[in-house]
């Protein structure tokens, strides 16, 4: 079973082979390295940039107007700050210029908590990136789901903004993606040996175009109770949950990975709503103008009679910053227990 | 700070250049002066808002615009302007009133239907890419295009320009780094329109290097040249030689034009006449001394010029607004999915 990184390596040399990407690149995402967390190791038109966030969505906002598909990485969605103004241009450049100019560029970076990345290498992008109006948010939580969101990344000519939950990019899924060999014939493929790599190249599996439609969540578990709006890291630990509770009777709870956070799946989110009556949402942003906070606004205008109880986040806490000490960024995080307890409450709460 | 002059134009340089196209260039710098005056009578007048452009710029500009390899995608050559460049637009054949069309904001406004400051030009057809008003994102996304022809079998090149006050910001450096990396020189023309000034801000109180032009020194394969850009003859050549090493080298070129700044920065400053060198009046001068030309033809273009004006902004006055549900278009290239969120809250 291919991990998440993998699958993006994968979907990247699909667009390389058949999508017409020419270009991805970023810090250490050529050769010898393939990327911090190696997801562009062995990629034949991966190249490495100077150490410079703002000249790399700067160059990527080129290609895409010169008629190019980039890929370009962020190598921590911490360093993304100071190129905000870059991605706003090319999030609006398709509006501002009337329509004439589209931008199909892929950004990825990989954000969230999970790996004791401490003070800059533990943030979440995900609401901010939400107000870059323009500009397309996916965020999977599963290989298969990586894989198909990139083809469709790729795809898109408005520019997207992959973000690559870091905790989750040694983790592998329960679906394999088409063409996916054993594990082990996949690691001999496509896995860059230790030590001296100057004559090594992957060799491929036969992929296929297989897309996520941007904009469309997964209902990762069905339920009738409750339902819980998530992504990204926390996607698999409330999958997780939720199946314990259905197994120890505790509850049926529905779970949506959200999978696009721009533009958002609202049909599927109103619909389970309107099902269970009672929602929680959960991210790894903190809980100070949270995306999710736009959506519970949302569902009360829209859903207010269908609640049976009050829309609820678990989010965040809001720091400036992930502490290293384990003891900090799990208070500072949602873990598993807080997930057990909030959707405890929830089902609790007399309706 | 006045405009310095690096060297005189020899002599005979104007005659080299010949009367036809100094007279052709003439055109093009009235076409471009009459069209930033008459943009800030507008904004004045309350038929547009805010102004921003480059009058006394043109005798840079226009050489620029007339020395482009003109058209569409990597075989042509891409511009990554900022919004004292109407006179490059104008030089490569965009049309005067688009510009008033964009600065009254109605629904023609070709470069963003209404959206957009004016001189914040949008061409595709041109290799014109999206002008910002944000300061010097220009020179990080020129490294793209210049990417993409250095792949290319082309001898098209990117070129960006900008202020002086601007070099200050990072993306001015990156774009240095980035068009000299050893395993990808760029064919990037590197332009600094020099005019003294950041807004209020005299570019002698912020800034210690001599020359603009001197950060070409650290980089051994990028020439870097100042030049007096409101001298005519001096800007043509230096611009073909620039144009000729980009082209033919497929490496960067930095080249520094000091001009003067007529009108201010911007509405923001009150967009009133400066006493600075005007280059028009110096190209007059020059081809008048040299029997090039006779006032009565300088008159008769500008005559023409400003009635072709006339007639062009009392069109865009009677051209539509944009319709407020047009704010809906292009927010994505694939249109707006149905449940997005549109009524602005609750």
């Amino acid at each position: 079973m291919a991990n998440m990184a993998q699958a993006i390596r994968m979907a990247l040399h699909y667009g390389e082979q058949e999508l017409g990407v020419t270009e991805i690149f970023g810090e250490d995402v050529g050769p010898p390295l393939g990327g911090v967390f190696t997801a562009t190791q062995g990629l034949k038109n991966a190249w490495n940039s100077p150490l410079d966030e703002r000249g790399i969505i700067g160059a990527a906002l080129g290609l895409a107007w010169a008629g190019a598909r980039p890929v370009a990485e962020i190598q921590f969605v911490d360093y993304i700050f100071n190129v905000i103004d870059m991605l706003k241009l090319a999030a609006n450049g398709h509006w501002s210029s009337g329509g004439r100019y589209k931008t199909p560029m892929v950004v990825m970076t990989p954000t969230g908590s999970g790996i004791h990345g401490s003070m800059y290498h533990s943030h979440s992008f995900d609401s901010i990136s939400t107000k870059l109006h323009g500009m397309k948010v996916v965020c999977p939580s599963t290989p298969i789901d990586a894989y198909g969101l990139m083809i469709a990344a790729i795809k898109s000519d408005d520019p997207v903004l992959f973000l690559k939950p870091k905790a989750l990019l040694r983790s592998k899924g329960e679906e394999l993606i088409p063409g996916e060999p054993d594990e082990k014939t996949l690691h001999d493929m496509i896995d860059a040996p230790l030590g001296d790599r100057s004559k090594w190249k992957a060799k491929w599996p036969k992929l296929t175009d297989y897309a996520v439609e941007i904009g469309k969540a997964k209902i990762s578990h069905a339920g009738e109770d409750a339902t819980i709006v998530t992504h990204g890291r926390m996607a698999p630990v409330c999958l997780d949950v939720a199946r314990r509770f259905k197994a120890e009777g505790k509850g049926r709870i529905e779970v949506i990975d959200l999978r696009s956070l721009i533009p958002y799946d609202w049909e599927a989110i109103k619909a389970s709503v309107k099902k269970t009556g009672r929602v929680l949402f959960i991210n790894e942003e903190t809980e100070i103008t949270n995306f999710a906070e736009h959506l519970i606004r949302r569902l009360v205008d829209e859903c207010f009679y269908e609640l049976k109880v009050r829309p609820r986040l678990l989010a965040g806490k809001a720091t400036p910053g992930i502490g290293l000490s384990p003891n900090l960024e799990y208070f500072i995080q949602p873990q598993t227990k807080d997930v057990e307890r909030a959707i405890s409450e929830m089902l609790a709460d007399p309706a | 700070m006045p405009p310095k002059t690096a060297a005189p134009a020899a002599p005979d340089a104007y005659k080299k250049l010949g009367a036809a196209k100094l007279l052709k260039i003439h055109e093009l710098m009235v076409r471009a002066r009459l069209l930033e005056e008459r943009l800030i009578k507008m904004s004045k007048g309350g038929d547009g808002f805010f102004w921003i452009g480059g009058p006394g710029e043109e005798a840079f500009n226009v050489p620029l615009g007339m020395q482009i390899k003109k058209g569409h995608g990597v075989n042509f050559d891409f511009l990554h302007l900022h919004y004292r460049s109407a006179a490059i637009t104008l030089a490569m054949g965009a049309k005067p009133i688009d510009a008033l069309r964009q600065m009254r904001s109605v629904a023609t406004d070709p470069y963003s239907k209404g959206r957009n400051f004016v001189n914040h030009y949008a061409i595709p057809e041109y290799n014109v890419v999206p002008v910002s008003p944000t300061i010097e994102t220009q020179y990080s996304t020129s490294i793209g295009t210049g990417i993409a022809q250095a792949r290319a079998k082309t001898d098209a090149v990117t070129i960006v320009n900008g202020g002086d006050a601007g070099t200050a910001e990072g993306d001015f450096h990156s774009c240095l780094v980035w068009a000299n990396r050893p395993v990808l020189p760029l064919p990037i023309l590197i332009i600094v329109v020099n005019n003294g000034w950041g807004i209020s801000t005299a570019g002698r109180t912020q800034h210690g290097e001599k020359n603009i032009s001197d950060w070409a020194k650290p980089f051994p394969d990028m020439p870097g040249k100042t030049i007096n850009g409101n001298d005519i003859i001096e800007s043509w050549a230096a611009l073909e030689e620039a144009f000729s090493y980009v082209r033919k080298n497929r490496k960067p070129y930095l080249l520094e034009a000091r001009t003067s700044r007529l009108y201010g920065h911007s509405s923001s400053s009150g967009a009133n006449r400066i006493p600075e060198p005007d280059c028009i009046e110096l190209l007059e001068k020059g081809m008048t001394e040299r029997g090039l030309a006779k006032a009565a033809d300088f008159k008769k273009t500008w005559d023409a010029e400003a009635a072709a004006l006339d007639a062009a902004h009392k069109q865009v006055k009677v051209e539509p607004f944009p319709e407020t549900a047009s704010v809906w278009e292009d927010v994505f290239a694939d249109g707006l999915p149905s449940s997005y969120p549109t009524k602005g809250g609750s």
